[in-house]
This record gives structure tokens, sequence and C-alpha cells, in this order.
């Protein structure tokens, strides 16, 4: 069994509101420092696989299919 | 004029739906529940609104998914009419059959209230009821609504008339008048030969004058009288 981690974020163009509503909080409860906030998904997905690369192949169609919207967001994989 | 209504768990719109389609056209639309794999007979498809499959990884997209849909995508394909509304709506954006993405509302808020549109052009199947560029009062119910494409598409889909409905400034009757920060205060888009149309707000919701307004039927009227 390979644990696959998929890292989705919004694409740098799109406006991401929770992330905003995010930083003014945090500005609010004193940090001061940040020049950004952006909210994004992690999905964990255990996965039969012969190895590595058929486990990267499968998560990255997952991804494309269904996991990650291509129009609004980006995704990476990682494997453990 | 035959219609379906596709069924998805988590719809909430489906008999306000199916109840305009009776007032208008006499008779209900065939109920067709998610899991069957073939659409019935249809001239016309109705996606209705509600949170299909609770809204989960991102509104519409595991419904897009359902085997349904996937006949849905090879018949729109044959020319038949499919109408999306609000969660249908963003069930055509991520099933492909319309470009763009209906991301979170930009208040962060699910908002609920009426807002005045712009019927941009009334030479469609779906708004030839309407008087040109005429102004109308529907109401919105959603917390993803806010249309966004990347810049050239949304020029391409500006140039090409694609646009179906805008929400309009009415004089601060309902403030903001953008109510979730769509692109070009878009609130409803044409496919490319203008046969599928997804809109967030619900002309179902407004086909009795006694329950706040009227103008949603004439979306339904101009089908009927398009199609039959």
């Amino acid at each position: 069994m390979i644990k696959v981690t998929v890292y989705i974020t919004l694409k740098k163009d799109v406006l991401d509101p929770q992330g905003k509503a995010i930083h003014v909080a945090l500005n609010n409860m004193g940090f001061d420092k940040i020049n950004g906030v952006r909210q994004g998904k992690l999905i964990e997905i255990d996965l039969d696989a012969k190895d590595h690369d058929q486990a990267k192949e499968q998560v990255k169609k997952m991804s494309e299919q269904l996991l990650a919207n291509p129009i609004i967001e980006d995704y990476s994989i990682e494997l453990e | 004029m035959d219609v379906s209504l596709i069924i998805f768990p988590g719809a909430n719109c489906d008999k306000d739906t199916s109840l305009a389609i009776k007032k208008i056209t006499g008779k209900h639309p065939k109920h067709v529940w998610y899991k069957e794999t073939t659409l019935p007979k249809s001239d016309l498809v109705i996606l209705p609104g509600g949170f299909s499959h609770g809204d989960y990884l991102r509104s519409g997209a595991i419904a897009a998914k359902a085997p349904i849909v996937k006949d849905l995508v090879k018949k729109s394909a044959d020319g038949i009419y499919v109408l999306g509304i609000c969660n249908g709506f963003q069930i055509l954006t991520e099933c492909g059959l319309l470009q763009g993405s209906l991301i979170r509302n930009n208040s962060l808020k699910f908002v609920s209230r009426n807002v005045k549109l712009r019927v941009e052009r009334n030479d469609t199947i779906f708004t030839s009821n309407f008087k040109e560029k005429e102004d109308v009062d529907m109401p919105i119910a959603h917390h993803d609504g806010n249309f966004y494409i990347d810049d050239a598409n949304l020029e391409k889909i500006e140039q090409e008339g694609r646009v179906a409905f805008r929400y309009i400034e009415n004089n601060s009757k309902y403030n903001p008048y953008n109510p979730n920060g769509s692109l070009n205060d878009i609130a409803g888009v044409y496919n490319k030969n203008f046969k599928i149309l997804g809109l967030m707000p619900h002309p179902e919701r407004a086909v009795d004058k006694i329950t706040g307004g009227d103008h949603g039927a004439k979306i339904f009227e101009s089908m009927f009288q398009s199609i039959s």
C-alpha cells in the first residue's frame, strides 16, 4: 500500500476570499508581518500500486479528472 | 416538449422546478434519478438547484461524474437543450458543458435574497419571451456563485454574446447589486451554440406573483414556446 498526498491550491490569479479572511484574522491577532494567505486542500489517498510510478500515474489521473478543477486550481502530488 | 429533470442526492429545488414546468406546460417533467445511466427521450434536460452530494470537494464536482451526466454530455452533442439552475449551473461547469467556474462568494456568506438582472439577449430559446435588455427580479440562494474564468475566455464569452444574465445596479434596492463578486457581473452564461444555459438565480422560485414575483416564468414560457 502506498500513501499519496495531493495538495490542491487555487491558481495565482484566482481570488481567494477565504485566504483573505484568514489574513485579516491573523492581522487582528497581532501577526502583522504577513504578506499573503492562500487556502487550499490536502487529500490523502491510500492505494494499492506496484510501485511509486504507477501510484503517481493513477493519482495524476484522479487529480485531473476529479480532485482538482483545472480552471481554478493547481495540484501537486507527494508519495510516501 | 419532453422535459427531464435529473435529481441528485441533496437537490432541493427539484419539486419547485417540476411544479414550474407543470404550471407552464401542463405536465410534470420526467424525474430521472442520478443513478440511471441513460436519459429518457428529451427535448430539454434540467439540472435543478440544491446541494448535490453535500457540495463536498467542490460544488457540483461529484454530481458531474455521475453516469447520467456522461449520457447528458453525449446527448447535448446531438442537440438537446440543457438548463442548469444554481447547483445545476455548477454541475454544468464541472462536467465541461459550460465554461468557467463558480467559486466562493466574495463576501464568504451564503446569500439568499432577490437580485436585479438584465436579460442580455432575447433571441435564444430560453429568453424569447423577454423584451430586449429587459430588467427583471429573481431570487438567488447560494454560497458558490462567484463566476470566474480566465481573461482570454472572459473576453471570448463577451464577444460571442454568451452572457445570458447580468446583475445590474438598481438604485440601491439590493445591495451590493453584484451579490457574489462574479466577473463582469455575470449571473448566467450560454454555451457556444446557445442550446445550454446555466444561471445562478432561481427562475422556478419566481413563477407566481403571490410568492414574490413571476419574472422567472418567462424562461419556462420561452422554452415551451420555442421547443414545442
